[in-house]
């Protein structure tokens, strides 16, 4: 099986590669983290998939910030990272941030979060053929963790907008519109209501847009926006937000495609890519029961070897992680069945094998 | 003998409760079991006049107790230059205290704040409610919503406090006081007790927003504590939504802070079939409320005969319910969803091709073979 050389990207440095094999950084997290990574890992050694994984533990529940740094720099090093979600113990002081926002923008800039919702035939949901990607702004917004009680019993939270970070993520949508070939892509936004705010990236969305007249740029209120998903999915193509909206609206159009298992998610900056499941959800009730949707993850894994240009190890792995959705007899409790996580990833191994490359014994 | 004396006591026990209950908080919903109420009546904008004739209309075929006072709510500068909704409206609600309005314009560059903002601002309608229950006969991918989302109005993002802070650099203030997240989560576990709904959900971001939103989380977790025979639970935003749109069966009664409000009700709203048909009410202090339609003006339609009321009339019945008015509440809301169900007089939005009217004479019809 010969694996590709890695063709020089334009404007990101190469992931690392020793000997021909490619390091990425693994971040277990809490819930169902570890034991679907640790599916992930099995999946890639009996596919003979050449990467190695690079464990870096964070523990929420401590308060320093060491773990914090040593996966920022392991991530640095490796260029690539996948990660289960972090739980954030919100009872803590609020100088304790979200451990998932920490990794996300400070040191990493991972300023887009690139979602896309496909309806997966064998998935019973009440909209068929779905197919909207969701462009979330990553790092400002609604997540700046600016607050302060400034009298007491009235509470203060910041939303930053600037113009670079809207024509930076802008920018990014319509790139990846025009690559994968869409046709529009729609800006949401409450610039009614906060007008300087959500006026200032309208304003930058709509700058970028005529930079690009081969795609069709609208807006929507994002109230409307959720109604018209929840009735009218078809009329959405790309979708580009900031920050709060991102999060709102991505986990609409997952459950509109069957559920929080199913769907992969991808951060990407300019010289770092982490990759997670979409809704990052941690899980923590079904942790350890075996019954947890391996899909998401699975399929974010495939997103991280096409980063890495490992192309074909992406399309088998993903052609085999869809033709086991296929049977439902397989499917895991959050989309109707009665399967288990490990069944589903011997029948991923299992079609990995009959579809031919080499793999180790099963 | 038994009976006799468990009769008495039941009555006395309900009495006190009332007295006890009324004291305790204004939120309770007053009786109007005598005489005629007065309510004031804001036609609106576009299809406003219409709908609000077909509500009147059905209101009189089911004689309910009810006098409308028609006022009109244009911005007009007050002494000190203050814009402010002209005094007879003003009078009237302060009066009536009970209030029914239709779609109103949204003004572009004219100079003054929008009209809902002013009369938000005027009578302190602190409280936006709005029940979702899907709709038999008008069918929805979601069946089975029955659940109400109530959405504190008056502060959260929404206070309009922005700034360019550099060139290039905005900064929008979200406001969280304990005052309002106490006043809304009291109202949220009153309304629950009210109209027998089993559970509360704290609707929230306390993950991100540490301090704003774990603010609102705590008052009402404190809230609760007063209210044991309600369950309890807090929910993050994100969540809500991934759940809402796979099984919204599973929600009840939803607080929470201005913004995520106003995206879970249009949410909301959009499983049961949209705005034409999701009726909706403002509680302010001081026992005012308004109950509105809340989709727009339709200038396209407007004066053709081809509106539907069935928004401005669902919210007129909860008007009903908060007066106490239940039997005629309930007389009015079966007609309209028998109407709905049996799918021969549907406006044009619900499907059919039937005038405005027709509806009307249909739902006032109904009504009338229930006596």
């Amino acid at each position: 099986f010969t694996s590709k050389t890695l063709m020089q990207s334009n404007n990101k440095p190469p992931p690392a590669r020793y000997g021909g094999r490619h390091t990425v950084t693994l971040i277990p997290g809490d819930g169902i983290g570890p034991e679907l990574l640790n599916h992930v890992r099995e999946l890639f050694r009996f596919s003979c998939v050449p990467l190695d994984f690079e464990v870096v533990n964070i523990n929420s529940s401590i308060t320093s910030e060491d773990d914090i740094n040593n996966a920022i720099t392991a991530i640095r090093r490796n260029g690539v990272a996948l990660k289960g979600n972090l739980e954030t113990n919100h009872t803590l002081p609020p100088s304790h941030k979200s451990r998932n926002n920490v990794l996300r923008y400070t040191g990493l800039d991972l300023y887009a979060n690139v979602m896309r919702c496909q309806s997966l035939p064998g998935v019973q949901t009440r909209h068929k053929n779905i197919d909207i990607i969701i462009i979330r702004e990553n790092t400002e917004g609604e997540y700046s963790s600016l607050e302060h009680e400034s009298v007491p019993g009235v509470v203060e939270s910041l939303k930053i907008i600037t113009r670079n970070n809207s024509l930076r993520i802008a920018d990014y949508a319509f790139q990846l519109a025009r690559e994968k070939g869409r046709r529009r892509v729609t800006a949401v936004h409450k610039a009614n209501i906060m007008k300087l705010a959500d006026g200032l990236f309208l304003q930058c969305c709509r700058e970028v847009a005529s930079g690009y007249p081969d795609i069709a740029f609208d807006s929507m209120i994002v109230d409307n926006t959720t109604m018209q998903l929840v009735s009218k999915p078809h009329q959405f193509d790309v979708m580009v937000m900031p920050n709060l909206y991102g999060n709102v609206v991505s986990n609409v159009c997952a459950g509109l495609v069957g559920g929080p298992g199913l769907v992969p998610g991808a951060n990407y900056g300019h010289n770092y890519a982490v990759f997670e499941t979409a809704t990052r959800n941690t899980g923590k009730s079904i942790a350890g029961r075996n019954i947890a949707n391996p899909t998401a993850m699975l399929l974010a894994s495939c997103l991280m070897l096409d980063h890495l240009k490992l192309h074909d190890y992406a399309s088998m792995i993903r052609n085999a992680v869809f033709a086991t959705m296929n049977e439902s007899l397989l499917h895991t409790p959050d989309i109707g069945g009665q399967g288990t996580t490990s069944e589903m990833v011997q029948s991923v191994m299992r079609n990995i094998k009959s579809s031919g490359p080499l793999t180790t014994e099963l | 003998g038994d009976t006799q004396i468990f009769l008495l006591w039941k009555s006395l026990s309900q009495i006190l409760s009332r007295v006890l209950g009324a004291v305790k908080s204004q939120t309770q919903p007053r009786t109007f079991s005598r005489g005629v109420h007065t309510v004031t009546l804001i036609p609106g904008d576009g299809i406003g006049p219409e709908i609000s004739t077909a509500v009147m209309k059905i209101f009189e075929a089911a004689k309910v107790p009810i006098q409308w006072e028609e006022r009109n709510v244009t911005a007009i500068k007050g002494p000190g230059g203050k814009w402010m909704i002209p005094p007879e409206a003003k009078e009237s609600m302060d009066r009536s205290k009970i209030g029914l309005k239709g779609p109103l314009k949204t003004p572009i560059a004219a100079g003054h704040p929008s009209m809902n903002l002013l009369l938000r601002k005027t009578f302190d309608l602190y409280a936006n409610v709005r029940p979702c229950v899907s709709i038999e006969g008008y069918k929805t991918p979601y069946t089975d919503v029955d659940l109400v989302t109530i959405r504190e109005n008056t502060e959260g993002e929404y206070s309009g406090i922005e700034h360019v802070i550099v060139d290039g650099v905005v900064q929008s203030i979200k406001l969280i006081t304990e005052q309002a997240s106490r006043r809304i989560a009291e109202y949220a576990f009153e309304y629950a007790r009210n109209n027998q709904r089993s559970s509360v959900t704290a609707v929230h971001k306390a993950n991100i927003m540490r301090m704003s939103d774990g603010l609102f989380l705590r008052k009402c977790r404190e809230v609760a504590e007063n209210y044991k025979d309600v369950k309890f639970t807090e929910m993050y935003l994100d969540t809500v939504c991934l759940n809402m749109v796979q099984d919204p069966t599973q929600f009840d009664v939803l607080v929470m802070p201005n913004l995520y409000g106003d995206i879970l009700s249009d949410l909301c709203a959009g499983l049961i079939g949209g705005l034409g048909v999701t009726p909706s009410g403002n509680i302010g202090a001081n026992g005012v409320a308004i109950f509105e339609s809340v989709h727009g003006t339709a200038p396209d339609i407007a004066g053709k005969d081809l509106a539907n009321p069935t928004a401005l009339l669902l919210s007129a019945v909860m008007m009903l319910r908060h007066m106490g008015l239940h039997a005629d509440a309930k007389k009015i809301e079966t007609a309209c969803y028998d109407t709905i169900r049996d799918k021969k007089v549907l406006t044009k939005d619900l499907g059919g091709n039937s005038k405005c009217s027709e509806f009307t004479t249909e739902i006032c019809r109904r009504v009338q073979d229930m006596d």
